[in-house]
């Protein structure tokens, strides 16, 4: 409720401000994806001026992401730099095609073949590529990680 | 992965509520059927296995439908149809343009533009297609000039920014329709107002040509609303009653999808303890000590909770794993997982759940294979509690829309 109100004020702000033709975008700006140099990060956050904040825990760090509609995309980085997992929250969801980057496709079709309605969750255990996703319409949550590349030490509870 | 059915009893593909031999009957599979609420503020339900033209290819698993009325707006132009998905995970109207005749308006914004949208499933699967103008009745209610979603429908082609699987046939729906009856009045509300989301869901378009669509604003009244919402009376939520089943499955249900909380003599709360939704329609489950995020979605046909190693029961062999199988590799015994959790809220409302988990591998092959309705089918997902439809059977459940006043208070909230 909290977090809905601050934004709804932040939103109107910028609503007043701006003439109704210029439409504003709240999407994340792009970013490096699973699998991905971390470096791609950086000059993005550059060229962008994307709110980032980077946290760091012991043998990786989270580069955060907030969109201002509220939807939050977490990149976990490796000391080598690798991107090995992303999650995400938020009342939209991000766009899945840069987020999961060369792992989209095969999730695309690993999601055909299944039984469960629509709305039921997705759970990918495979052992080179894992990907949860849930929720319903006005929230959107998911992650995905690449097993192989875990930094020594790392749960994959972590990935959240 | 469950088997493609072909269901030789016409009586589970008829919406009548006659199907097994009237109410109070009891189905092949030896369970009470509960007479529905009546009134002209209800409508039935059936949970079978779907559209006739999924019977071939893949018959529905815990899908619970309505037959809903759609009309040119003001006109007697209307068509019924049926199997259409009550949904508590979303809101508004969505009916298959395949499956739709009359011919409605779509509608457009101030320079004349076509207005479409894209909603994204969790799966990564959307919906596309123009919002439409059209007057919905179901059972005794009626929302006059309800702003709708027409999907599958091909003139205007999806544009780029919509990707993934296009859920565009009845095959890939299990369903004719989608009725979103959730805890708020528009599929978007104030976020479409002022911007585009991560996600652009309404567009604008100037031609059929999918690169014409632009990403657009809505406002509140021309999204795709919560039709529940627009009645003239019992607008402030809704009920789902569907009668307890066994606990090998039933073959087909019925119940009651009741308008109006607190509204008539049919609808009143008679205690049951409200969950508060937050702002994305989510409340809290504590489960072994652990608070999780939780939601209620008639949508989800599965108890969709935590994950194999949290609850200590193993998912089916692939590619069935997306349910849970407990007891597995012996998947010829129900070897049924009975658990406790505890639902709550911001507000400190809080109440214990008792359900079940059993093995899916045996509940499909139990009644010959003839059972579609399940209280205890589950499957994994992770950090969070989606008590879908076998959450149902068995309960009454509420969903209070946002804003609108119930004798307990306004929504958004559940109660059951």
């Amino acid at each position: 409720m909290e977090l809905m109100r601050s934004i709804a004020i932040q939103w109107s702000h910028r609503g007043l401000l701006l003439s109704p033709l210029l439409l504003i975008t709240f999407a994340l700006p792009v970013f490096a994806t699973l699998g991905a140099d971390v470096s791609s990060v950086q000059s993005d956050q550059a060229r962008m001026k994307a709110a980032v904040n980077v946290s760091r825990a012991t043998n990786y760090t989270v580069h955060e992401m907030k969109a201002a509609d509220g939807t939050a995309v977490r990149e976990f980085v490796s000391p080598s730099g690798q991107v090995f997992g992303v999650a995400w929250s938020g009342p939209f969801q991000p766009d899945l095609k840069q987020v999961l980057g060369p792992y989209y496709d095969h999730v695309v079709a690993t999601v055909k073949n299944r039984r469960v309605s629509h709305n039921a969750p997705i759970s990918i255990q495979e052992p080179g590529l894992v990907v949860e996703m849930s929720g319903h319409m006005r929230y959107y949550t998911g992650r995905a990680y690449v097993p192989s590349m875990l930094p020594q030490g790392v749960q994959t509870t972590q990935i959240k | 992965m469950r088997r493609a059915l072909v269901l030789i009893s016409s009586c589970a593909l008829s919406l009548l509520v006659a199907c097994g031999g009237g109410n109070n009957s009891s189905s092949p599979g030896g369970n009470t059927i509960t007479p529905p609420t009546s009134g002209s503020n209800v409508a039935s339900i059936v949970v079978d296995t779907g559209p006739s033209a999924i019977q071939a290819t893949g018959p529905a698993t815990n899908a619970a439908y309505v037959t809903v009325n759609v009309c040119v707006p003001g006109t007697t132009t209307c068509q019924s149809i049926d199997h259409v998905l009550v949904d508590t995970g979303s809101e508004g109207l969505r009916v298959l343009a395949s499956v739709m005749t009359p011919p409605l308006t779509t509608q457009t914004n101030a320079s004349g533009m076509s207005i479409a949208e894209c909603v994204p499933f969790v799966d990564g699967t959307f919906v596309w297609g123009p919002v439409q103008t059209a007057d919905i009745q179901i059972a005794g209610e009626k929302a006059n000039s309800a702003p709708i979603q027409v999907i599958g429908e091909s003139q205007i082609s999806v544009p780029a920014g919509c990707t993934g699987t296009d859920d565009d046939t009845v095959q890939a729906l299990a369903a004719n329709g989608i009725l979103g009856i959730g805890p708020f009045l528009q599929d978007c509300g104030a976020l479409c107002v002022t911007g585009i989301p991560s996600t652009a869901l309404y567009y604008a378009c100037s031609s059929n040509a999918g690169s014409s669509c632009l990403p657009t604003t809505q406002s509140l009244t021309a999204q795709v609303t919560n039709p529940v919402s627009m009645f003239t009376a019992d607008n402030n939520g809704t009920i789902i009653e569907l009668p307890a089943i066994s606990n090998t499955g039933a073959p087909t249900v019925t119940g009651s999808l009741v308008f109006g909380i607190g509204t008539q003599s049919n609808n009143g709360l008679k205690g049951a303890i409200p969950l508060a939704a937050d702002a994305n329609g989510n409340f809290g489950t504590s489960f072994n000590g652990t608070q999780y995020t939780a939601f209620i979605d008639s949508g989800t046909n599965i108890l969709a909770i935590l994950d194999a190693g949290t609850l200590g029961i193993t998912t089916c062999a692939a590619p069935d794993d997306s349910f849970y199988c407990p007891g597995a590799p012996n998947n010829n015994a129900l070897n049924q997982r009975n658990l406790t959790a505890i639902n709550f809220d911001s507000l400190g409302d809080q109440s214990t759940v008792n359900f079940s988990i059993a093995n899916a591998e045996f509940l499909f092959a139990a009644n010959g294979g003839a059972n579609f309705a399940f209280n205890n089918l589950g499957g994994p997902n992770a950090g969070t509690f989606d008590w879908g439809l076998p959450f149902f059977f068995g309960r009454n459940v509420f969903t209070a829309i946002e804003n609108q006043n119930t004798p307990v208070g306004a929504g958004p909230f559940f109660a059951y």
